[in-house]
């Protein structure tokens, strides 16, 4: 009962055709959020991204003033670029966020992360992890005959490079905060 | 003026300042403070409904249909959590409420005590915002924001958990006026630019449409009267979505009728065929859209929305324009008019041709032969004798539903309150108390399935105790008829849990309750039986015993593009493809 004959899928602005030839590639995103630091106010953001079904790659939060009492969140997420939109959309919609940024498309800019790594050993290997921290300008924060702790900042990249490096040298245990972001510049 | 006062106090305070004159409620240990306030004051009416979710569902109606905020006050743990269903129906229908929970004492939260449940754990994600007041000096300011929450932007429902030893401790009250609402400012006027660029294409379009939803409702009076300007102005056929009916007129000359899964032939072939489309407070939902990747192939498209979230979300814009729909469509017509009230007359003389020979298919036509009521019939009828009465319509869900939709004519707004979103059986019984409310003097409607309104059947108490004369009328077709239509067209005809055995007998139902019962089962005598129902002063059942197997058409079905529209129990076998089958 087709009045219109209409080709199927004959030029169209549906969602789908926002999609570029490599669709379904997932773009990743630095996303920092103000928000007013209430109770409360993690889980909102949280239940946000499992309720729509959104990604969260890393999460930081603290309260970044005091007189105000904002917090700062800094999400790493992933998704389609029509995705990313509607994330930060929602997050707008959310009463005590004060504002979205998305560092990915607004300019240059910084991401550091920390980590501790305890790695336990002795001889070469103790050896190696300690010749190769100094490389990585990795701290020492903690040492016992058998182990070291230590703390390092930098890139997500760096650190997953640091990290697959210590593997095999006795990599006992991992800490990471997830990442911390800023626009370069004034 | 600063004042000292319980918190118990504060709330009836707070409500009254913020003109409030009734509450939808049910008591329990966590709100006696709040209940002893209430029981020594005359300005708030307090309605004691018989379960939480009805409390709801009856302020749904009651702010719906007059678009004034709805409140609830229920106590803590079942109470908040039977209030849950209402929440996340008025969430998604963004309608404007405000919850009040009673909460165990803060001292005991987190130790599950007696009653206690994360109230505000549970409602986040089906609320627009909610708080846990846990000083008695902060309860007017929440109040006073969560009104303003609720009512500015995008509607939606706010609930606010006040511990019970919040109640009783003293505070002090802060008026509306002092209280801060910066924080929550949505864009209201929309960007010129964007509405000149939509202007441009209006003038050019040679199909164009307007597709309006419940946004335009909700942004008042004012919006509904400039979007009948600029139909009627410029000749653009007007469809609307189950949430938008009443704003531009039945009866108005451009009127398509509804669109999406049960709208429509000519709703429906126009927006797949148009070449402009302007969504003024609509959301692209997926009962309208069909299958994302056909939806109406061949249009530019310009969306007015409160909520940056809606636009860009299902279906790609041409033209977003964030702001409230009144404001926005104000300066589209006066930039429309400065530049010479602009159309391509020619072009829409021929696109109102098309619309016509769709419009011929007549789409809604159906069989009242023998003896037996056919659904739509009771409805046209029903139509017929009370049209233009000052009319009120709620709907429960189901295929009643969409004939309501189909079959009423609905001139103005705040006019129908139904479920659209959730889909939430139960909901137009109370819904219709709740309207009934606001609207003393009106003839208030519950268009109902059988199914539907024994969910929430015991508000028959409500009704009869404050003397709401509303009148449910049942199309019992003793099946859950949309899930056995869906099991006809889908699955094979295999009738899954879908026919409901043991009825009640309504008529003695009603009577039980102090309320008159009404069946009907011959069409004969559907008028007298419709009017002995009308023109009763109190409140009625309607058990109108009607085709058992009736399906509800046109329908597109879950998958499917515009163009691909079941007409009729003749064309329906096999078509639906099985990708459809795991769409809901
Ligand atoms: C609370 C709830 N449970 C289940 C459903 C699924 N559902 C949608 S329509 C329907 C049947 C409704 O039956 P009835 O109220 O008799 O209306 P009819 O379709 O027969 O007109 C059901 C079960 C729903 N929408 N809401
Ligand atoms: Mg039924």
């Amino acid at each position: 009962m087709s009045a219109l004959n209409i080709k199927k899928g004959s030029s169209a602005h549906s969602a789908y055709d926002l999609k570029n030839p490599n669709a379904d590639v997932h773009e990743a995103h630095t996303l920092t959020v103000t928000v007013d630091n209430e109770a409360g106010v993690l889980a909102r953001v949280i239940g946000l991204f499992s309720g729509r079904g959104y990604n969260i790659e890393s999460l930081t939060v603290a309260e970044i003033n005091e007189e105000y009492h904002t917090s700062r969140i800094t999400i790493v997420t992933t998704g389609t670029p029509q995705v990313i939109e509607q994330i930060k959309a929602q997050l707008g919609r959310i009463v005590p966020v004060h504002s979205v940024h998305d560092l990915t498309v607004e300019g240059p800019y910084l991401e550091r992360e920390l980590a501790l790594f305890k790695v336990a050993g002795t001889g070469d290997k103790r050896v190696e992890a300690l010749r190769l921290a100094d490389i990585f300008r990795a701290n020492v924060v903690d040492s016992t005959l058998e182990s070291f702790v230590f703390e390092m900042t930098g890139t997500s990249e760096k650190i997953d490079a640091f990290a697959d490096l210590m593997r095999p040298l006795g990599l006992i245990e991992t800490a990471r905060t997830g990442v911390a972001a800023m626009a370069r510049g004034a | 003026m600063k004042r000292q006062m319980s918190g118990a106090k504060m709330i009836i305070q707070a409500l009254k300042d913020q003109g409030v004159d009734v509450v939808f409620g049910y008591p329990g240990g966590a709100v006696l403070p709040i209940y002893d306030e209430i029981f020594q004051q005359n300005d708030i009416r307090h309605i004691l409904v018989r379960h939480e979710q009805a409390a709801v569902h009856a302020a749904e109606g009651y702010a719906r249909s007059t678009g004034k905020p709805g409140v609830v006050l229920v106590t803590s743990g079942p109470g908040a959590t039977n209030a849950v269903t209402g929440m996340t129906d008025a969430l998604l229908d963004s309608i404007p409420l405000v919850i009040l929970t009673g909460q165990v004492p803060t001292f005991m939260i987190g130790n599950d005590a007696f009653q206690e449940a994360d109230t505000v754990g549970i409602t986040r994600p089906c609320t627009k915002h909610n708080w846990l007041v846990k000083d008695t000096d902060k309860l007017a300011e929440i109040i006073h924001e969560g009104f303003h929450i609720a009512t500015s932007g995008r509607p939606g429902p706010v609930l606010i958990d006040v511990p019970k030893d919040v109640q009783f401790a003293d505070g002090t009250y802060v008026p509306p006026k002092k209280v801060d609402t910066s924080r929550y400012q949505p864009q209201i006027k929309g960007d010129i630019k964007a509405i000149t660029a939509l202007v441009e294409m209006m003038e050019k379009a040679e199909r164009p449409i307007l597709y309006t939803g419940g946004g335009v409702i909700n942004s008042g009076p004012a919006a509904s009267q400039l979007l009948r300007e600029l139909a009627d102005a410029s000749g653009i056929p007007v469809t609307s979505t189950l949430m938008g009916l009443g704003a531009y007129p039945a009866s108005g000359k451009n009127w398509l009728g509804m669109l999406g899964m049960h709208g429509l032939y000519e709703a429906n072939l126009a927006m797949h065929g148009c070449d402009l489309m302007i969504c003024v407070g609509a959301r692209f939902d997926d009962r309208i859209t069909g299958r994302v990747e056909d939806f109406s192939p061949h249009s530019k498209k310009a969306h007015i929305d409160i909520d940056p979230s809606s636009i860009n979300k299902v279906v790609h814009t041409d033209v977003p324009i964030v702001g409230d729909i009144g404001h926005v469509l104000e300066d589209l017509l006066k930039i429309w008019k400065s530049r010479g009230r602009k159309v391509n007359k020619p072009a829409i003389g021929k696109w109102w041709k098309q619309i016509e020979e769709w419009r011929a298919v007549n789409c809604l036509a159906y069989k009242q032969e023998g003896k037996i009521i056919k659904p739509q019939y009771a409805l046209e009828r029903l139509e017929a004798l009370t049209k233009g009465m000052d009319r009120y319509i709620t709907t429960e869900v189901g295929q009643h539903q969409m004939w309501a939709a189909q079959f009423l004519g609905f001139d103005e707004p705040n006019r129908l309150m139904t479920s659209g979103g959730l889909g939430t059986m139960g909901y137009g019984h109370p819904s219709s108390l709740g309207v009934q409310l606001a609207h003393p003097d009106a003839l208030v409607i519950n268009i109902a399935g059988e199914g539907s309104w024994l969910m929430n059947m015991q508000e028959m108490g409500t009704a009869v105790q404050y003397r709401l004369p509303a009148k449910q009328f049942i199309l019992n077709n003793e099946r859950l008829g949309m899930v056995r239509q869906w099991q006809e067209l889908l699955h094979g005809e295999r009738y899954s849990a879908t026919w409901q055995e043991a009825l009640p007998d309504f008529v003695k139902l009603a009577e039980s309750f102090g309320a008159k019962g009404i069946r009907c089962s011959d069409p004969a005598d559907l008028d007298d039986a419709i009017m002995e129902m009308i023109k009763h002063d109190g409140p009625v059942i309607f058990d109108c015993l009607v085709e058992k197997h009736e399906n509800c058409f046109p329908m597109i079905p879950s998958g499917s593009p515009h163009n691909e529209m079941l007409m009729g129990d003749a064309e329906t076998q096999g078509v639906i493809g099985n990708t459809g089958a795991v769409l809901v």
